[in-house]
């Protein structure tokens, strides 16, 4: 069946089968491969798109669930000159990444929580990123970065 | 003062501009014209007999390219093990075949057995559930030591039995070992299960092969952390290829752990049907094929005991291990349990009589291979844990007790075949004392109890050997490898370079890292110098990335290449200043004369090698240099590393309060990747002592098969950590003093996490002198109150 929707402020339609996942068509259709896919049952968050401004698991939403709304992923993320924007930067300066395989869904995730809850806590960053795995940071530097992106001082905070 | 560039200075990551716009380039983002799709039918029992596999259904449906069984690859080589393990009798290791698809038995859940290629995945994945299989399930060999029994079912029906090596490292005479024992004050022994776990980089394993009829060439984009590697065990030992019509390229890679090292049956079987189907051939790993198909890791069972005299100096140490090697060889299982393990068993002492003995065994389950630390981890959470029971057991400081052992003199050649080249276990233990605030321990803990909580310390040291090592000593001790690496700098005319480098980066941050250490050299700016990675096409020779080598071994080729490379500009340059080569300086990109202002920059001097017109008669043109690198030695990080939990009393939760790290790797490229470095290791170890297991049930059922029941850490179970580098006795013989950083983290924590608890709990009254790991809640609480 054929589905229309907004992805990154831009018009994009496609025919899909009713069992494609919005990761599939974002990737295999659209050939944004920045949206990741780390498991199949929704556990790792490497999928995280925004769907009408909401962070959702583009690997548990089937594509006709998105038909008519808008989308956004990590390749629509930068600043409208390209250069990064504020959590994107914060993650280069706070080294929040290192493979970088997890990095679009906790940028995507990050953006959502900093949209609610523009200065959140060390816990309430670590709490909200319950769906995001990471296997290389030990997560020290992403949360680091999602404070520092909110503005908090971490020049505190041990390490590097 | 923190440099700003160059060695020494915390450069931001210039990869990262890519992965965080979401333009990385991973295996599974290349998709190639024409591909089909290869859906690997598997195992879902442990062991069995295949009587008979019918495909005919599945040959007809549509989009099916074409259907593959074991019989299609009798004529092909096996998987190969890259390391021969000599048993203590002098025998060579029982080495079974492993076959790309499985022949006559399966023998372990994930083994595969047919695979269909197929226009699209899901008609693949379709046409898989058409095929007949008629296996008649065995016993399931599972239990380690039931598996050693005389009579066990075998894995393998033409081994003698499920041992594959019986081996011993150390002190070879028995009654010596009794003797030591029989005649300390006090002997300490312990039980311990270090338990098996699942690497899960967080990028599942990717294949995509292609054939060109035209050229007779193949091209692998693979998952790898050494594409040169895959490119040589492939070839030579499984299809039988020519290496020059065989390209293996490793692009962004997600991650590997070790786990990614290794050549695997997937992308041997898309290079062999990329030809057969003359289509380009597709694989991806679900995250639950990962989770039966990449090799595991740990999975040890040992106990060890440990001698003291009366003054409590280590006078003995001996260990019995069974190491499970799952149902196949992977491509170095064979030496973790062996040379990267009972060679570590000295730690950082001095105890004189050590005897390491292991049992490697087969059973019905995952391969099982390096996993971040390999080896290492093992031997440090055995040997930092009994320690830790001797000083309760002698009512002595863990941390006395351990400064009372160390080694405090360099070179220190161990009873377990290794000679420590530098080291000051003492100077990381101030470090680790006072980064770690040990002193406020006593105020933190009262904080607890008027919260109701128990709190613990535990302290631990570790030592590792990285930068594995002489291609000639690996050779005698069964490596079927060399272990050298090899980079290529590339000079061009208008002075930019191009590194080739054997090293693959997988999150490492070599692309930022090595440019610092050439542009130091140079005296140029970073951004001039790009790291070139990942293709057999485009570098030289490589032996990858594992083992915390890169920077040693890689690192150390390319700072010779560089060498070799200013060695020739300064005679272009002295040509062109009319001086003598011995009296040309390289400072700040700029050649001069000694002792005049007489200067040439390294751009003028570049562009000359290329537009030679104003040239020295005996030099050649161009400025482009290859160095290989064979280390003399292993590198020897080492460090202390220092852990506090809350424990629950009424529920057995553990929380990690506070993490620090106390880590000498010698002179330091980049802190800031190298404390990012450490941070993950920490992070992986945690997940390992409270957290993670990789379990089969008696049947060899694999019952963590999914991130729902292998629980990964997540950002809530770790605190910050802290970090401390400036304890620095540089490496002796590689040209940047370097030692390793990688698996520190993960080798380090597991032991003080565990070592925290039990302090925990006997602060509480609870005398429990172990735990097994994962540290459940519910395995804290039967231990509290068991
Ligand atoms: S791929 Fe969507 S949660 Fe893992
Ligand atoms: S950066 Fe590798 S998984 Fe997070």
């Amino acid at each position: 069946m054929k589905i229309s929707m907004t992805v990154n402020g831009k018009a994009v339609s496609g025919e899909v089968e009713g069992r494609t996942l919005l990761s599939g068509f974002l990737r295999e259709q659209l050939s944004l491969t920045g949206t990741h896919v780390g498991c199949d049952t929704a556990q790792c968050g490497a999928c995280v798109v925004h769907v009408n401004g909401q962070a959702v698991k583009s690997c548990n939403m089937l594509a006709v669930e998105a038909d008519g709304a808008d989308v956004g992923t990590i390749e629509g993320q930068a600043n409208a000159d390209g250069s990064l924007n504020v959590i994107q930067q914060a993650f280069q300066d706070h080294h929040g990444l290192q493979c970088g395989f997890c990095t679009p869904g906790m940028v995507m995730s990050a953006a959502a929580l900093l949209k609610d809850n523009p200065r959140p806590s060390e816990a309430e960053i670590r709490k909200y990123l319950e769906g995001n795995l990471c296997r290389c940071t030990g997560y020290h530097n992403i949360v680091k970065a999602i404070m520092a992106a909110s503005g908090q001082d971490v020049g505190s905070i041990a390490a590097e | 003062m923190p440099k700003d560039s160059g060695i020494g200075a915390s450069s931001k990551r210039r990869e990262d501009v890519r992965f965080l716009t979401g333009a990385g380039n991973y295996t599974d983002d290349i998709n190639v014209r024409g591909q089909a799709y290869v859906y690997f039918l598997r195992s879902d029992i442990a062991h069995g007999r295949i009587n008979s596999v019918d495909t005919s259904t599945a040959e007809g449906m549509p989009g099916v390219v074409r259907v593959f069984t074991g019989k299609d690859f009798e004529g092909v080589g096996g998987m190969p093990c890259g390391w021969e393990v000599t048993d203590k009798h002098g025998a060579p290791m029982q080495e079974p075949p492993h076959p790309i698809l499985a022949q006559g038995k399966v023998r372990h859940v994930g083994d595969p057995i047919v695979a269909v290629v197929a226009d699209s995945l899901e008609q693949a994945r379709d046409a898989a559930e058409a095929i007949d299989l008629d296996i008649e399930e065995l016993p399931a060999v599972i239990d380690m030591k039931s598996a050693a029994q005389e009579g066990a079912t075998l894995v393998h029906d033409d081994l003698k039995n499920n041992i594959c090596y019986d081996w011993q490292l150390g002190e070879a005479d028995d009654a010596k070992v009794n003797d030591v024992f029989a005649n300390a004050a006090h002997v300490t022994t312990l039980d311990l299960v270090n338990n098996r776990l699942v690497a899960n980089p967080m990028e599942p394993r990717v294949a995509v092969a292609e054939y060109s009829r035209g050229t007779d060439e193949y091209t692998l984009y693979t998952t790898s952390q050494n594409p040169h590697v895959i490119r040589l065990l492939m070839c030579a030992f499984v299809l039988g290829l020519p290496e020059h019509k065989v390209r293996v390229v490793a692009p962004d890679v997600g991650g590997g752990f070790g786990t990614k090292i290794f050549h695997y049956a997937e992308e041997a079987f898309c290079t062999f049907a990329a030809k057969a189907c003359n289509r380009p051939v597709k694989w991806t790993a679900s995250r639950s094929e990962a989770f039966m198909s990449d090799a595991q890791g740990r999975d040890h069972v040992s106990t060890i005991e440990l001698a003291l005299d009366a003054d409590n100096n280590f006078i003995g140490l001996r260990t019995n291990t069974y190491a499970n090697l799952g149902a196949y060889l992977s491509t170095f299982s064979s030496s973790v349990p062996t040379w990267l393990h009972g060679t570590l068993m000295a730690g950082n002492y001095k105890t004189p009589v050590i005897q390491v003995n292991v049992k490697a065994m087969f059973t019905n389950t995952v391969p099982v291979d390096a996993y971040r630390g390999a080896g290492r981890p093992e031997a440090t959470f055995q040997l930092e844990r009994v320690i830790d029971k001797a000083a309760r057991e002698l009512g002595v400081d863990p941390i006395a007790l351990r400064r009372q052992n160390f080694v405090t003199q360099f070179p220190y050649d161990t009873p377990v075949a290794l000679t420590y080249d530098t080291g000051d276990y003492n100077g990381t233990m101030d470090k680790l004392e006072a980064a770690a605030d040990l002193a406020g321990f006593a105020a933190r803990r009262a904080q607890s109890e008027a919260k109701g909580k128990l709190r613990g310390l535990g302290v631990n040291c570790y030592i590792e050997a990285c930068g594995i090592a002489p291609s000639n000593i690996v050779g005698m001790l069964g490596a079927r490898a060399g272990l050298y690496d090899a980079a290529t700098v590339r000079v061009n005319a208008t002075g930019s370079i191009s590194v080739m480098v054997g090293a693959h980066s997988h999150g490492q941050g070599h692309e930022t890292a090595f440019p610092q250490v050439v542009a130091d050299m140079i005296g140029i700016d970073e951004s001039m110098v790009e790291i070139v990675h990942g293709d057999t096409s485009k570098i030289p020779f490589g032996m990858g990335t594992y083992g915390s080598r890169s920077l040693a071994v890689c690192g150390s080729a390319m700072v010779k290449a560089t060498e070799k490379v200013i060695d020739k500009a300064k005679k272009i340059a002295a040509h062109l200043l009319e001086a003598s080569e011995a009296d040309i300086e390289l400072k700040d990109g700029q050649f001069s004369v000694a002792g005049t202002d007489k200067s040439v920059a390294w751009g003028d001097v570049t562009l000359t090698a290329y537009v030679p017109h104003n040239y020295p008669l005996e030099v050649e043109p161009g400025l482009e240099e290859t160095a290989f690198y064979d280390p003399a030695n292993f590198t020897f990080p080492a460090g202390a590393y220092a852990c506090e939990v809350e424990v629950d009393p009424d529920t057995g939760q553990v929380t990690i309060e506070k993490f620090t790290a106390a880590d000498d790797f010698g002179n330091i490229v980049n802190p800031m990747i190298v404390d990012g470095q450490v941070h993950g290791g920490i992070g992986q170890g945690i997940g390992q002592a409270l957290l993670e297991n990789c379990a089969y049930d008696e049947n060899g059922q694999l019952l963590s098969a999914s991130f729902m029941d292998y629980a990964m850490p997540r950002a809530d179970d770790v605190p910050f950590y802290g970090v401390d580098h400036s304890s620095q006795t540089p490496c002796t013989h590689n040209p940047l003093g370097v030692k390793g950083c990688g698996e520190a983290g993960a080798i380090g924590s597991p032991p003080a996490v565990v070592n925290a608890v039990l302090d925990a709990l006997n602060s509480g009254g609870r005398a429990v002198d172990h735990i097994d790991m994962p540290m459940s809640p519910s395995r804290v609480w039967t231990a509290m109150h068991g």
